[in-house]
Order: C-alpha cells, then structure tokens, then sequence
C-alpha cells in the first residue's frame, strides 16, 4: 500500500463525498422544514441532466464556447430543474396535502424518467451512446488550482479538485450558520419541529415550506450537476448511479443527525467506506459489491444509536413526514 | 398600531370533508387519470409529433397489440400487484415499509440459488415448493430486522427499511458476480435454460397462468386476512393508535413483528415468482424499481387489495404502451418511468379533493 | 379607572361541519380590566378566543379592534392588533430554549441575537416578577415555566391584549396566585386581560366583569362584583344546580382491590405515583380527586396493567363471592388474593378478572377512532371464539344494543366513531366497558366535555354498577361532583395519597386543602 494509492484513495473519497454531501444539503434544509422528500435521488437527476443538457445545447451551437458562460448555464440550469421538482412536490405535499413518502418515491420515478430519457436522447443526438460529451464545460468543473504539486501530497490532498468540493464544504458552513445563528433559520426549525407553534408565532408555514423545499431541492439537484460534470467528466450513463448516490444522501441525513456540517465529514467517510476496497489487497471483483454495502449498513447503525439514546437534539424534526392543517380539530 | 390595516376574508380556504360518497371519490378520481393522461398525451406529442389519439392506439397496441404482449402485461401486473399484496398489511399497521424492493431481491436470490444447485437433481414441482417457501422465510427474514428494531426502539423504519434495500441490492451484485455465467458477461444468464429446472410450467396452456394464479389467490387471501381474522382487526387497531392496542391487551411488538413477516415474506414471494415464474435469471433489476411503484400502489388502493388490481393494471398497461411507442420513434424506455409519473402526480393530488372541500369567499359577510 | 373598549366582537359565528361552536356572539373587552370569559367545557370559550388570535377565522360577523373593523386572518395579524394568547396546549418547541421560543416569528435583524433577546426577556420578567433562565430548554421545564414562557412571549411582542385560556389547570395554588399578581399587574399597566376558565372562585377572586357562554351561545355579562357564585353557575348551566345525584349506601361491601406502595416512574424517571396504598371496596365509589397530573392517569394505568411498576409495589385482586352476580370466570385462588402486577391487559383478562377502564384519552386509548361502534365493541373480546376469524355477530348485537340503551347519536354502527361528537364516543365507550359485566370499573373524567344531561346518565350508570357490588373507582376534576358521587374520596397530591376522606361528610375546602398539602410543605421546607 503506498503512498500513491492512499492519496488516491482519498481523492476518490471526497470526490464521491461531494456529491452526496450536496444532496444531502438540499436535504437537511427540506427535512428542516418538516418535509421528508424521498425524491432525492430524482431531484439529483434531474439536476444533472439539465445542467448536461444546458451546456450541451451551448456547446453545439457556439464552436468556441466561453468557459464563464458554460459554467452560469449550466448551474442556474441544473438549479433551476431541481427546485423546480422541488416545486412539485411541495405543490402536492403542502397544498395539497399527499402523502410524502409517496408523493418523495413517485418524484424519484419521475425524475429518473425525465433524466434518463433526455440523457439517452441526447446520446443519440450526439451520434449514439455514450457520445455525448460537454469537454468545454466539465473543463470548467474539473479545472483544479495551478501546479498543486508544488505542495507535495498536501497540495495533492487538499487542492486537486474542482471548485464544486470547496462550494460544498463552504455551503455546508453557510447552512449551518443559517439554521442556527439567523431568525429565518429559527423560524424555519420551528416549522419542522412544531407546525402549530410557528403558526400561532406568526410565521407563515407554507412559504417556510415551500422555500425550504425548493431551494434545498435545487442544492440537492446540484450534486447531479457535479456528478455529470466532474465525476463521469462530462457525459451521460443511463447506469442508475445517480439513483443509488440519491438513496445515500438521504442516509447521509441521518448519518450527520441533521446537522450539515457534520455531513461534510460524513460524505467523506462514506466516500472512504466506499472505495476502501482499493486499497484493500487480493480483492475480486465481486467482493468489492461487499465494501460497497458499508455505507449503508454504517448508516443503519448510526440510526439504531440515535434512537437507542434518544437524545433530544439528535432526533429528527419533531414533525417530520407530516402534513399541517391549520383547522384540523 | 391597526389603523388602515383592513384585511379581506382569504379568498379560498380549505375545509375538511365529513365523508363522501362513493361514486363522487371515484369520479373525481377518474377525472384525475384522465387528465392525467391528456398531460401525457401532450408530452408524447411534444416529442413525437403524433396525433394523441394516433399515440393512444399505439399505447393499447404496446399493451394488448399481440397475444404474446398481453400476457407480458397481465404478468407484469400481476408481479406489482403482487408486491402490493405484500405491502398492504404493513400500510395498514402504518408502518412505512419502504423495503419491498429488497425483500424481493432476497428472494429472488435464495430463488436463483436453489435453481442453480438442485435444478435436475429435484423435480421441478418439488424444488418449487422448496424455492417458494426458502423465498418466503428470507423475505421475512429481511422484512423483520427493521421491524424487530422498530418494535423494540421505536427506530425510524422508513429509513431502515430504505436502507435494507441497498445492502440487498449490493448482495445481489455479488452473487450475480458469484454466478456469473459465461464469465465475464456480469450476468448470470438465464438459469436452466435447456432443461428449465424449477421454471414454472405452463398452465391452461399460458406460459405465465401460474403466476396468475398463485398472485390472485394471494390477493383474496389477504382481502380476507385483513377484513376477516383476528389478526388483521389487530393490525387495524395497531395502525389506529399503538396506546389502543395496549389497552386491548394486544401485544404491540408480536404484532409488529408478525406483520413485517407476513410483509417481508410475501415480498419474498414476488422474488420468487419473478425468478422463476418469469425472467429465469437474477440482476439487480429483477425488482426494478417496482419494490417502490407498489408502494404508492398499495396507497393510492388504500390497502383494499381489489383496488390493487386496478392500479396495478392501470400501470403496467401505460408503461407498456409507453415502451412501445419509445421503440416505434428510437426513443428510450424511460418514457414509461415519465408517463407513470405524470399519472401518479395527479391520482395523489386528487386524493386531496376527496378529503377536503374548497369553499370560496361567501358573498354575504366579510369583505365589503 | 377609565375603561376604553379594545375590542369588539359583533355576531360572530364559526362552525366545525355540522356543529355551531359559536352562534351569533357579541362581546366587548376593555382595557384596565379583567374579563373572565366563563363557560363550561365545550360551551365555544375557546374556539372563540382562537379567532382573536387568527387561529380560526369567522364564518360569519366582524371583529373590531380600536373601534376600526379588522380582519385577523393569522397569528400575525393578531400581534399586528396587539392580541396575544396562551394557549391551554402551550406552543413551545421542546428542543428550542425559552430565548429561542419568545423571539420566534418576530421581524427584526437578518442576524439572530440572543443575547440581546435574554436581557430583554430578564427586563421584561423583572418588571411583573416573574423568574426565568431564558438559555434553558423547553423539555427541561416545568409546566409553570412553560407557561411563563408563555406569558413573556406574547408581553416581549408588546402585546396589549392579553388572553389566557385556562391558565391555571395546571398550576399549584401557590403558581396562581402568583399568575394572578402578575395579571393585576399587567392591569394596572392599562392593558386588556381576559381568561378563559370554569372555576368559580377564580372568577371572583380575579376579574372585574364576567361574560358567560353556554353551548355556543352568548348568555351575557355581568360585573364581578354585582354577581355570585350561584348566579354564575345559574347562567352558565342554564338552571339552578343543586347537582343532587343519588348516592345509596351499600351495606355489604367487600374489599376488591389492594393498592399497596404502588409507585411508577415517568419516562424521565421521576416518581409519578410516589408508594400510593389504598383499598377499593365492591359496592362503592371511590373518588380520586388531585390538580390536573398528579398522577390520576398514572394510578389507573398501573392498576389496568398499562404501566412498569417498580418493585415493592402490589395490587392484590379479591373476587367477588361465587354468588354474586358478578362473579365472573375467575379461577379460584386462595385467601391472599391475586397479584395484578406484571400482567398485561390481555393477562389480567385471562385469570378472570373483569376489569372495565375509561381511559381519559377516549379516541386515543378507549377506541379506534377509523372503526364503527360495531368493531370497537370487540376491542377487548375480539379473541373469543376459536378459529382465527372474528365472529361480528356478537358485537353488531351489542353496538344495536348500546346505541338504543344510551340514546348514541350515530348515522350507523358502522360509522367511524370518530366522526361522532364527544358526548357520543363516551357513550359508547362507557357502554362497552359497563357491558362486560365487570368487577372493577375504573373511570377518568368520564364526563369532560359533556352536556349536563349526558353527565347525569353517567353518574347514574356509575351509581347501578357500585348497587350490582362493582368496585367503582372515579377520577373526577369537579369536587361538586365528587363530593355529591362518591363514598369515599382519595386525594392525590404530587403522585402521593394525600388523605383518604369520607364522601359523606367532608366538605370541599377540606379536599381543596388536601389537593395542594404536600405543595406547600415542600414549599415551607
């Protein structure tokens, strides 16, 4: 095992961290407000595929296209399809009061349909499959700070990756500040803790709800976005990775006990988990689908521990997955 | 501090319904997947550029066009219904068993074991009983952990069980990677394919009569599990209020617990039958995602497992047709996952029609 | 003192489906005043004051703040007008400290800052003398610091209008009078007050004008001091009370149940029921009377098999003779009785024991809200018979049964019991329970939120049972009735027995005094 390899290793980790750690974001924010949105993994599709299709459509009709321009495209696209998905469950959650669990699995249905069709569609727009490819944009994505190798593993660690690794992290900080330290975030908890008391403080829990699930739907769908981008380097695969990452920030939720800047160390320790197979000598193939399960077997674990202490400030939102009529009697 | 201020009565406010009638839940129901279907229409249009009723021809074509695709369609519904069929006691003990599509990948996998190791040195009607009931243990099996866990430390079993899935669906890469045949195809091919060793054999003549069979007997079974025996009134009342229960001196853990087994395993079955009854292989994909559309068909039916019959079909039939026309015009299958969606979207928005009732701002008081 | 009108209510009505809860209500409050807004439970106190504080919304009438029509369409708009409301449940959340709670849904910096947030809150309770730690979380408090919370939330809004439902169900003697100080304070300070209760003498004691409502209807008001007790009680009932309920004496009673150091710890561990011992005797009522929680709930879940004792604790079970008519299937044991800790409902049912229990929490405890009468009579018995399907013929009879016999308003017995109305869901829970002939029949406010008539079928049943030899035990919040009810009165005080006194002779100050004894030596200690 060298040092090479751990470096990797690591890289690798928080390279797949980063895009959970975005959907799990978008995630605490949501669950934040009361709302348990299982269309996750929709939502990260339909984030990334906008964001594909988005450069790809700018790309095709400029032969030399702007790397600043490939970047606002892309991001404000990808943001845009996922609070948009966000939208639409939060129009049947809150307005109109469906089931989330249901409303959360159907919107995963939905968005992986949309995205996978598109995807294959541009495959095939782009001359068949697997040939659709945004090398403008994802060089945007995947450009990494000037000759890190000046500092050894240290720069190899620390600053050989694209600028979405540093956004998370710096969104993971402003997240929690913004639950914690402003009244907006206050206000907001108090939505998903107790629906009733905030109604009766004067906060409007439907917007709360609808902003909270919207904007936490479009950081999420920019998980998709680095996904596309940066981790498959610009291309489309109708593999259903996307989905399987989607379920893993939902556990990442729990795993960080709704807390962002815990789910930043907690992306990457999934990360770990994930890939620790490399390192791992004398592996087949086949066992690597082994290590694969200890994210989620971890998470499991994580979630017996927190409802074996019951700490308070470790539960889930008091009201989460539940629909609140202001007239119910 | 209140000069000026004069607010208006809001112009739409919601009220809860004190129960409707039937027919008037149902009719708003069928507008919803009528409309939901105008929706789809216009999206297929939107791609293709074909005249709606052109599409819809088509879509029945895809679903019913040849002997050989209606019974595709019956099969596929039967497998989802199947699976409903499953979840219904868990949803009706409100227990949020998201874990369907893992309860049947285990018995998918304990399915394609023992069609691999005994295939030929059993006879097929023997090794299917063997496989049905090692399916229907392992399904249990699975659906139990979380509920043992539930049971005793009341831990969130709509992500336990979400998680389970994953765990299964990594166990079946490795065991398709284990089996894998011819070596390096990162499938297991199709088991017993000459000799079709624990296959299920025709009956009345249909390829897939068995599956028919064996799901609408479940489905009966379970109707009257539910309405008729002691069992089912306790998973009723469990579901109602765990502190009734108590009170009724039900034991709240036992019937958890047995009820995530009756789940589980019935989801095992669905592996089961689907392995044997109907692909002969193992992939990841042998749930498909059908583990979470039965979810929000075991829902919409309200656990009433006839309903579930119509859902279940409903589905199929426009995922069928929607893969059909995907093929006529070189589009992709995912079509179908689209068009589900669409019509899921709106049948749950409408359950909020049902329930509720809109009244619009009265003309004789409040805002002059 | 000059009283300017604050508010005014004209022709309010408000309706849940098919029930008025408030018909044509007018209704005037003033600052410098203390309105007691007066009614039995039910009577639309509630609903009504929820519709000052943009909870509800009118269905029909105007509102009036400061002479100037007002819409209040939501809790903000309420703050807007100056009203604020505590609430009966308070709206805490549990894991927000009391900073956190009172700034809650107020405008102000983008940046949340607490600490200027608790030095106001200390200014603010320094002033009405209140004491508050505002970095302490909710789920540590007590129910008096919540309500504190509470108080100070709406007062830090700058709200003028002050309205407190019920505020002192779950307050000492000691914590009310220190509410009441703080509410001749606010007074003083000009401000607008009004609270919501049922008891009579902190009407008296406390407000300058009281407004009556009985069944959703407005009766009138009158000033404090021009009225009294038997007067209030005449408006708020309709008619003179003197409650006179049947109470025979029953000769031959036998002890039934044995309570011995039956203690029971909160899931916080603390002692809800602190070595409570005491005898039920067949052939009477035993009163349990005690301020709200002070373990009542806890006693009857305990001895209905619903609750972990701890060790050292026994209820010892005496059947009845063999001859009684009550007798029932229980297996003969010997002369010490049988032990009932440790078996669960289903347990205790199966030695024999026919134990009847009306819980408080009807919908969530007695019956299952989404099931018909029909269903919900086999809720105890739905495991006889062999076989492993349910036989409904027994229980549809006695749905039919129970609905004639008990007048239980109901489209049919196969209408979800929860779409009925409260006095009818204790009917039929009432119903099942006295049905299955027991020998204990235990009781908690069994009469909350009925109508005086359907309380009366109820203490007459009650009275029936005690006449067959049943051992009747009755948790009751009303002392009139308690008094009237019951043989014997046991007072719990701090989940410990305060006194045992006898029905007959005791007076109400004496259990008033018993209900709050340990209060106040823990107080003087």
């Amino acid at each position: 095992m060298s040092v090479d390899q751990i470096v990797q290793l690591i890289q690798s980790a928080i390279q797949f961290g980063t895009v959970i750690l975005f959907g799990a974001m978008g995630e605490i924010l949501t669950e934040k407000s009361g709302n348990l949105n299982l269309g996750v993994p929709g939502i990260m599709y339909l984030g990334g595929i906008a964001g594909l299709a988005a450069s790809f459509f700018y790309e095709f009709n400029n032969p030399d296209p702007s790397g600043f321009v490939c970047l606002v495209v892309s991001l404000l696209a990808a943001f845009a399809a996922s609070a948009l998905g966000g939208l639409l469950y939060s129009f049947l959650t809150i307005t109109l009061r469906a089931n989330q669990n249901v409303t959360g699995l159907t919107l995963t249905i939905f968005g992986g349909g949309v995205a996978n069709f598109f995807g294959g569609t541009l495959n095939s727009m782009a001359g068949g499959v697997g040939q659709i490819s945004v090398a403008a944009t994802s060089a945007v994505y995947r450009a990494s700070i000037h000759s890190v190798t000046d500092f050894g593993v240290v720069g190899r660690l620390l600053l050989n990756y694209g600028f979405m690794v540093y956004l998370a992290i710096v969104l993971a900080v402003v997240l929690q500040l913004f639950l914690n330290r402003t009244r907006m975030g206050l206000n907001l908890r108090s939505v998903g803790e107790n629906p009733a008391t905030a109604d009766a403080a004067g906060i409007n829990v439907s917007r709360n709800k609808y902003l909270a699930t919207c904007v936490g739907a479009g950081i999420s769908g920019l998980g998709g976005l680095y996904y596309t981008m940066d981790y498959i380097k610009g291309t489309w695969a109708n593999d259903g990775t996307i989905e399987s990452l989607g379920w893993l920030a939902v556990a990442l939720v729990i795993f960080a006990t709704w807390r962002t800047v815990n789910a930043i160390w907690g992306s990457y320790l999934f990360g770990l988990l994930f890939w620790v197979y490399l390192i791992i000598p004398g592996l087949g193939r086949r066992d690597t689908y082994l290590f694969n399960m200890l994210p989620y077997l971890v998470t499991i674990a994580v979630l017996i521990f927190v409802s074996l202490r019951n700490k308070k400030e470790n539960q889930p939102p008091a009201s989460l997955g539940l629909a609140y009529f202001r007239e119910e009697r | 501090m209140t000069q000026g201020k004069t607010h208006r009565e809001p112009l739409l406010r919601i009220a809860k319904r004190d129960g409707i009638a039937r027919p008037k839940a149902w009719a708003i129901r069928i507008i919803a997947v009528l409309l939901s279907l105008v929706v789809s229409g216009i999206f297929i249009f939107a791609v293709t550029k074909l005249n709606p009723i052109q599409v819809y021809e088509g879509i029945f074509d895809g679903a019913f066009g040849t002997p050989r695709r209606s019974w595709v369609t019956v099969r596929d519904a039967m497998m989802l219904l199947c699976i409903g069929v499953g979840l219904a006691p868990a949803f009706k003990m409100r227990f949020w068993n998201i874990g369907a599509e893992g309860q049947i990948l285990i018995g998918g996998i304990v399915t394609a074991g023992f069609m691999r190791a005994f295939g030929g040195d059993i006879s097929t009607p023997l090794l299917l009983v063997i496989m049905a009931v090692v399916s229907l243990l392992a399904g249990a099996a699975w659906g139990m952990v979380p509920a043992t866990f539930k049971a005793v430390w009341n831990t969130n079993e709509t992500l336990f069980t979400l998680m389970m899935n994953y765990v299964a669906i990594q166990l079946t890469s490795y065991f398709v990677a284990l089996w894998e045949n011819p070596v390096g195809s990162n499938t297991v091919g199709v088991i017993n394919q000459r000799t079709k060793d624990g296959w299920f054999p025709e009956l009345f003549g249909q390829e897939y009569g068995l599956n028919v069979v064996l799901v609408l007997l479940l489905t009966v079974g379970m109707f009257l599990y539910l309405k008729y025996s002691k069992q089912g009134y306790e998973i009723s009342v469990v579901g109602d209020s765990e502190n009734t229960a108590r009170y009724a001196g039900i034991n709240v853990k036992k019937v958890t617990i047995r009820t995530m087994a009756i789940s589980g395993a019935i989801c095992g079955l669905a592996g089961f039958i689907a392995v044997a009854g109907a692909s002969h292989t193992i992939s990841t994909s042998t749930a498909g995602g059908r583990g979470f559309t039965a979810i929000i068909v075991a829902w919409l039916a309200q656990f009433n497992t006839f309903v579930m019959i119509l859902i279940s079909f409903l589905l199929v039939f426009l995922q069928k047709g929607a893969i059909q026309i995907a093929s006529q015009f070189n589009l992709n299958d995912y079509a179908s996952n689209i068009i589900t969606g669409i019509i899921l979207f709106f049948i749950l928005g409408s359950e909020f029609f049902i329930n509720y009732r809109i009244i619009l701002r009265g003309g004789k008081e409040g805002a002059k | 003192m000059e009283h300017t009108t604050a508010i005014e209510l004209r022709h309010i009505t408000k309706r849940f489906g098919k029930v008025v809860a408030n018909d044509d209500i007018s209704l005037e409050i003033r600052r410098g005043e203390i309105l007691s807004l007066l009614g039995e439970n039910g009577s639309g106190k509630t609903t009504l004051m929820n519709m000052l504080a943009g909870i509800y919304f009118p269905d029909e009438g105007k509102i009036l703040v400061n002479g100037e029509p007002t819409t209040i369409a939501s809790p903000k708009d309420a703050f807007a007008c100056g009203i604020g409301m505590i609430h009966q449940h308070f709206k805490l959340v549990d894991v927000f400290t009391a900073a956190e709670n009172i700034v809650l849904g107020l405008d102000g910096e983008r940046r949340l800052d607490l600490k200027a947030a608790s030095a106001k809150i200390l200014e603010i309770s320094e002033k009405y003398g209140f004491s508050i730690d505002p970095n302490k979380k909710i789920y540590d408090m007590s129910v008096s610091e919540k309500q504190t919370v509470e108080i100070i939330k709406v007062l830090y809004r700058g709200a003028d209008i002050l309205i407190l439902d019920e505020p002192t169900a779950v307050l000492t003697p000691q914590e009310t009078d220190r509410l009441f100080d703080v509410m001749r304070n606010m007074k003083a300070d000009g401000k607008a007050l009004v609270i919501i209760t049922h008891k009579l003498h902190e009407v008296m004691d406390v407000s300058d004008r009281v407004a009556v409502l009985r069944k959703g209807r407005y009766i009138g008001d009158v000033a404090t001091c021009d009225t009294s007790p038997q007067k209030l009680t005449d408006m708020m009932v309709g008619h003179a009370v003197t409650l006179n309920i049947d109470r025979p004496l029953v000769e031959d009673r036998n002890l039934r149940l044995e309570v011995k150091d039956l203690t029971v710890l909160t899931p916080d561990g603390i002692k809800a029921l602190d070595h409570v011992s005491f005898d039920a005797y067949g052939g009477e009522i035993l009163g349990i009377a005690g301020i709200s929680g002070s373990g009542q709930k806890e006693l009857l879940e305990a001895i209905a098999g619903l609750r972990v004792t701890q060790p050292g604790s026994h209820v010892i079970y005496h059947p009845p003779a063999p001859d009684e008519p009550i007798a029932g299937q229980h297996v003969p044991v010997d002369k010490g009785g049988e032990e009932l800790l440790g078996k669960n409902p289903r347990q205790i049912h199966d030695i024999g024991v026919s134990m009847a229990f009306v819980p408080e929490d009807r919908l969530g405890m007695g019956l299952v809200g989404s099931m018909g009468m029909a269903d919900n009579m086999m809720l105890k018995t739905y495991r006889s018979g062999r076989g492993p399907l349910l036989d409904r013929k027994p229980p549809r009879q006695l749905a039919e049964r129970v609905k004639e016999e008990l007048d239980v308003l109901t489209p049919s017995i196969n209408t979800p019991v929860r779409r009925l109305s409260g006095g009818n869901v204790q009917k039929v829970l009432v119903g099942r329970e006295i049905a299955q002939n027991p020998s204990v029949l235990m009781t908690a406010y069994a009469v909350r939120g009925l109508d005086i008539n359907t309380s009366y079928t109820i203490y007459n049943l009650l009275t029936a049972q005690k006449l067959k030899g049943v051992a009747v035990i009755y948790v009751g919040e009303d002392l009139d009735v308690l008094l009237e009810l019951c043989d014997r009165i046991l007072v719990l005080c701090g989940g410990q027995v305060s006194g045992i006194v006898d029905g007959r002779s005791t007076t109400k100050e004496e259990v008033g005094l018993l209900m709050t004894r340990f209060v106040k030596e823990a107080k003087e200690a």
